[in-house]
């Protein structure tokens, strides 16, 4: 008696687990429309990294991509890049908003271009076979320095070159930072410091980086300079006088497969209509402490405010 | 196969063992990775043995533990771990962030331990116990000479499986910026390095398995001889009646 009300009770929770799942499954869809042949240029799939910025990038291309007669599937938030470039070769997905300096660097361990033409030239060069960069935005989210005001003041720093004087620097940074060519090595080529300890938190300069800088157990983090953390907790940014961070314009990524006039004009217009201030709204917007906004909404917002379509 | 001939040879290079601006080391990653375990397991066992201890021979409070314990297991360790950082402040004396990491793998760490300890004690014949207490032992006695240990192999046991779990469990902190061999699997995924991954993925798993070996043999010299899991092997009958006679919690069965 006692056993078969378990088993009931247990039947139960399965089924509420299958019905969130499959609730997960079909808001991650409800978009598609009905695709019958995936491989016709208007069907496309559109993907994305793992962090809000580049998911809402993701939903305007997809967004705007629909309201021109495209059929588009969604498969947002793939992890890193190590995750998702193979994914868009193997064309399981087949566009992908990027940022122009740091795919160049992921493609090409050597690349040394740092102005926007040279990494838009070096990009085309290094793409694989079967990808295409389209036009960049002039939006731009780079790496940048931070430090705390206090700890600005204790060093007198306002550049990357100031940090000279201090002794047994310490910094925190996504893995890759480590040992991408603009990353420590070119802190240690380029501005001459020495005896960095690294360390690694793979948050992209989220929540737990911005904590180890604010309670000192790290002196300086790499934060992405279009995060709202920088403004609201009074981050200083030191400057990069000698362009060590590549440009890092937003850059469509596609599958040269898909590459049709009409899309080509979809997303032009929208790089062409997108900036900077744009990127640290959306990113102001999806991580509000008390009010979130799903990014497939800012997305939304955004193409409304622009008015394109 | 190349990869994993090419992660040992990554092993071996001397240059990866010491750390530097643009490389962890291997050593450093080590000694880390056995400072947290060793402490994360400590701390499992200090919790997880008396209750497992108590449930057991007390035969009280067993749904509660087998329930809480399921529901520890169930916890998404990386989101535990992310929320604790960021709500756990610097405390002088403890190293960065060791309290929430330390929580996290004993909160992982219990549920195996404790149900070696109940399960150990649960397995000691009810007859041998009785008998115990027919010739007058106390409570502790019955526990500390007759329970634990008949019940060692799979008290040991549990502990073979938590060390695996806390030793496995260790690399996540990697994620947040603990060193550990964790490291190299985190950062060589993100540095498109999977000869490191590799490398560290070994190392884990050599370090759980010389951990693993030397509980096994503890767990083989822990259990009086001709005892296993809580009852005499008979099979020897030649000196079964004076096993009977000189070992305690030698099961005698009753209306044979």
């Amino acid at each position: 008696m006692f056993g078969s009300k378990r088993g009931v009770i247990a039947a139960g929770a399965l089924l509420a687990g299958a019905a969130l799942l499959l609730a997960g499954c079909s808001s991650s869809t409800s978009l598609s429309g009905g695709s019958t042949s995936s491989s016709a240029k208007t069907t496309v799939t559109v993907g994305s990294a793992a962090f809000p910025e580049n998911v809402v990038l993701g939903n305007i291309y997809g967004q705007a991509l629909a309201a021109n007669g495209f059929t588009v599937k969604y498969h947002l938030g793939i992890g890193q890049r190590a995750a998702y470039i193979p994914a868009l070769e193997k064309g399981e997905v087949n566009l992908i908003p990027e940022y122009s300096g740091s795919i160049l660097d992921f493609l090409s361990k050597t690349a040394t271009a740092n102005t926007p033409s040279d990494v838009k030239a070096a990009l085309d060069k290094a793409l694989p076979k079967g990808l295409t960069a389209l036009t960049p935005s002039s939006a731009a989210d780079s790496d940048s320095i931070n430090v705390t005001p206090a700890f600005a003041a204790k060093y007198n720093l306002t550049s990357l070159a100031d940090l000279k004087n201090v002794p047994n620097l310490s910094l925190a940074a996504n893995p890759e930072f480590q040992t991408r060519p603009d990353g420590i090595k070119g802190l240690e080529s380029v501005y001459g410091l020495t005896g960095i300890s690294f360390q690694s938190i793979n948050d992209s300069g989220g929540p737990a980086t911005l904590k180890a800088l604010l309670d000192g157990t790290v002196d300086s983090a790499d934060i992405y300079s279009t995060t709202p953390s920088i403004l609201a907790s009074k981050l200083v940014t030191l400057t990069d006088p000698k362009s060590l961070f590549a440009s890092q314009q937003v850059v469509p990524i596609v599958s040269t497969s898909k590459v049709s006039a009409k899309l080509t004009a979809v997303l032009n217009k929208v790089s062409a209509a997108l900036t900077t201030k744009d990127l640290l709204e959306f990113n102001a917007e999806t991580s509000d402490a008390t009010n979130p906004v799903n990014p497939v909404v800012v997305a939304q917002n955004w193409l409304k405010k622009v008015n394109l379509f | 196969m190349n990869l994993i001939i090419e992660g040992f040879a990554w092993i071996f290079d001397p240059a990866h063992w010491t750390t530097s601006s643009t490389s962890q080391g291997i050593s450093e990653a080590f000694v880390q990775h056995i400072i947290l375990t060793g402490i994360s397991l400590l701390l499992t066992v200090l919790i997880a043995v008396p209750l497992g201890f108590y449930i057991g021979h007390s035969g009280r409070g067993r749904q509660v533990a087998i329930i809480s314990s399921n529901v520890a297991r169930a916890v998404p360790s990386l989101g535990l771990l992310t929320v604790l950082i960021l709500a756990i402040p610097i405390i002088p004396g403890i190293p960065n962030n060791y309290l929430a990491y330390i929580i996290v793998f004993v909160l992982l760490g219990i549920p195996p331990m404790l149900a070696g300890a109940y399960a150990g004690l649960e397995s000691v014949d009810r007859e041998t116990t009785d008998a115990a207490r027919a010739v007058g032992m106390t409570e502790w006695q019955v526990l500390t000479k007759v329970e634990i240990p008949l019940g060692a192999s799979l008290i040991v046991g549990g502990l073979r499986s938590t060390t695996l779990q806390i030793v496995a469990t260790v690399t996540i902190g990697s994620f947040l910026g603990q060193v550990s061999l964790g490291t190299f699997i985190v950062d060589g995924l993100e540095q498109g390095d999977f000869v490191k991954m590799i490398g560290g993925a070994i190392l884990v798993a050599a370090l759980a398995l010389v951990l693993d070996g030397i509980l096994a043999l503890v767990q083989r010299f822990v259990v009086p001889r001709r005892v296993s899991r809580g009852s005499i092997d008979t099979g020897n009958t030649a000196h079964g009646m004076r096993l009977r006679a000189s070992t305690p919690g030698t099961p005698i069965t009753e209306g044979n």
